[in-house]
């Protein structure tokens, strides 16, 4: 039941309850893969829908009406920007005794989730992430409302993290 | 720790006894097959009344024969087939005819055990125990023991789940209990005559059975309409004064002991430490009496009452016991959002209230039915910010702090600066506040 070895509450001690770790946290955001690759679907979902909407009606009913694709088309301008602010706004931090997740344009989110508290770190990585390279990582508590999932990561970096965060779980762990 | 002498431990470990459950246990689905049949003839009765008839006495017989066997037969056999076992660590469940299911339950993660008697079960002498652990579904309760095998039943899982040596865990015997409350039923039937449910069904019932009458003139489609609205009246009401009648509150070393019904007796135990949160519930019509209603949250836990109805005093010294350090903040301490929160919330904001101290994480809510919900740090799974871009106008945020029964307690409309603060210092407090919480095995 203890929190962790002497040395680690002696750190934890130094690094005083107010401000952890000496400040601000050190943030990470996340590699550019994750953009390219909802972009790209973007592209091509809203690229064929795009084409249908022009060439249906402006075959159909007259070429003025193609004007139709000028919607869809609206929509993927308007996506490509918002996927950037979106992937922007992803970041991250390891603290000495939790790990913070910041996310969100308008609505903002953030995280806190204690190491001690994981009951279970998941690597996963879909057909389309594992094309693009990328895993998320996703921390499960006792709590299914802890909605704490790092998406986009490089697969090693997403392993790393893994492996931290089961070791720092190990040592810190607490009942419920 | 038990590592290095795992070998030693299989060689030297006890034959583990396994045990069957209550010969009457067959008997449990028995009328499942009759309420199939006068379902049938209720709801179709011309077409029951024809096949009746058309029914030969040969017929009859045969088919009795031939279905009364079965369905014993079927009963003896998912009887015959339902093993448990205590282990020193476990309680171990074996079950099914054609799918087979073993469940093993581990003692250190009991959250909550309720033995519980249906009236049919009392009259049979049986009870129903039922483990509390997460992730664990109705199929993993023990149904039936015979009463007294529950009750020691009971109490050796408590003794081997709080830590006392194996050897000795059967010849503990039952904790002695103190009794701290019992709800008097006139009490009882008071604080549910002013609950707002049963009153707002019947004059729903009053308005809408009036106007159906006159719109349509049929009586199936008013009595449609009245016999749902009145029976939620009543399961509101005559429901819940028969479940929660002689509410009995309990202090052993084992824990809370919780008893109450009237028809249906349920004894539950919650062991040290597993309360994950509280609740104070203050409904309108009954604070003028001063009185509030108290729930619990515990992991994987169905019931969440921990005292229907009791003075505001009498409580808080409860909540104090339940969950130890802690005092419930007077109203005085609870600090409402900044006044702009008016535009996100109008009105009921004024209902919202935070208070951190020590021990507990405190949010009040509601202007006319009032919440106060108590979280100890200790309980804290994880703690979360969130601003939607009207609150970030007005400069305020939600902190949503998670517990392990899967309930979240909410700041609602704090000052954005002291929410960011509340998430780093909270985070900071549920660490430190776990490290002199109890441990699971609570004797040990």
């Amino acid at each position: 039941m203890e929190t962790g070895s002497p040395h680690e509450t002696g750190t934890a001690a130094t690094s005083g309850p107010a401000v952890p770790d000496g400040g601000e946290p050190v943030w990470i955001a996340l590699p550019p893969g994750l953009l390219r690759m909802r972009r790209l679907l973007l592209v091509v979902w809203l690229g064929l829908l795009t084409l249908a909407a022009g060439l249906v009606p402006g075959l159909l009913a007259g070429p003025g009406w193609a004007a139709f694709a000028l919607l869809p088309l609206a929509l993927l301008l308007w996506g490509w920007v918002l996927l950037e602010r979106n992937w922007r706004s992803w970041r991250y931090a390891e603290r000495a005794d939790d790990l913070l997740i910041s996310r969100g344009v308008l609505w903002r989110r953030e995280t806190v989730v204690p190491y001690g508290r994981m009951q279970l770190v998941e690597v996963t990585s879909g057909p389309a992430e594992r094309h693009f390279g990328l895993a998320s990582v996703q921390l499960h508590t006792a709590a299914a409302a802890t909605d704490a999932t790092i998406p986009g990561l490089d697969p090693a970096e997403a392993e790393r993290l893994r492996d931290r965060l089961t070791e720092l779980g190990e040592a810190r762990s607490a009942g419920l | 720790m038990t590592a290095p002498d795992v070998q030693g431990d299989v060689r030297d470990r006890p034959p583990v006894t396994e045990r069957r459950l209550h010969p009457v246990t067959p008997l449990r689905r028995a009328w499942a097959p009759v309420a199939v049949l006068i379902g049938w003839a209720l709801h179709d009765p011309d077409q029951a009344q024809r096949q009746l008839t058309r029914l030969t006495t040969t017929t009859l017989l045969i088919g009795l024969a031939v279905l009364i066997p079965a369905a014993a037969l079927y009963g003896f056999l998912t009887w015959w087939f339902t093993h448990f076992a205590v282990t020193e660590s476990e309680l171990r469940i074996r079950t099914g005819l054609l799918f087979r299911r073993t469940a093993h339950i581990r003692l250190e993660r009991i959250q909550a055990i309720d033995v519980t008697q249906p009236l049919l079960a009392r009259v049979a002498g049986v009870a129903k125990l039922k483990l509390d652990v997460i992730g664990t579904d109705k199929k993993d309760e023990l149904a039936f023991l015979g009463a007294g095998e529950a009750r020691a039943l009971r109490a050796e899982l408590l003794a081997r789940a709080a830590g006392f040596a194996p050897e000795t865990a059967h010849q503990v015997g039952e904790a002695p209990s103190r009794q701290m409350l019992r709800v008097p039923p006139g009490v009882l039937a008071v604080s549910l005559l002013l609950t707002g449910a049963t009153w707002g069904w019947l004059i729903v019932a009053g308005v809408v059975v009036p106007l159906l009458w006159t719109a349509t003139h049929s009586l199936w489609t008013v009595l449609a309409a009245a016999v749902p609205m009145l029976g939620a009246a009543g399961a509101s009401s005559v429901g819940r004064f028969v479940a929660e009648y002689d509410w009995t509150l309990g202090e052993s070393p084992d824990g809370l002991r919780i008893d109450h019904g009237l028809l249906d007796r349920a004894h539950g135990t919650v062991p040290p430490g597993r309360v994950q949160a509280v609740r104070l519930v203050e409904p309108l019509l009954w604070r003028r009496r001063g009185w509030v209603r108290v729930e619990l949250d515990v992991a994987g836990s169905s019931n969440s009452l921990l005292l229907p109805v009791a003075p505001r005093e009498l409580a808080e010294s409860v909540v104090a016991r339940v969950l130890p350090g802690v005092n419930v903040p007077p109203r005085e301490a609870f600090a409402r959002p900044p006044r702009r929160a008016r535009w996100c919330v109008p009105l009921w904001w004024r209902g919202y209230g935070l208070a951190v101290t020590d021990a507990v994480f405190a949010t009040r809510r509601g202007l006319l039915r009032r919440s106060l919900s108590l979280v100890p740090h200790a309980k804290v799974q994880s703690v979360r910010l969130a601003q939607g871009p009207w609150q970030r106008a007005r400069g305020v945020a939600h902190v949503h702090v998670d517990t392990g029964a899967n309930k979240s307690v909410t700041a609602h409309l704090r000052d954005a600066g002291e929410a960011a603060a509340l998430l780093r210092s909270q985070a900071e407090r549920s660490r430190t506040g776990r490290r002199d919480a109890r441990p699971d095995r609570w004797m040990a």
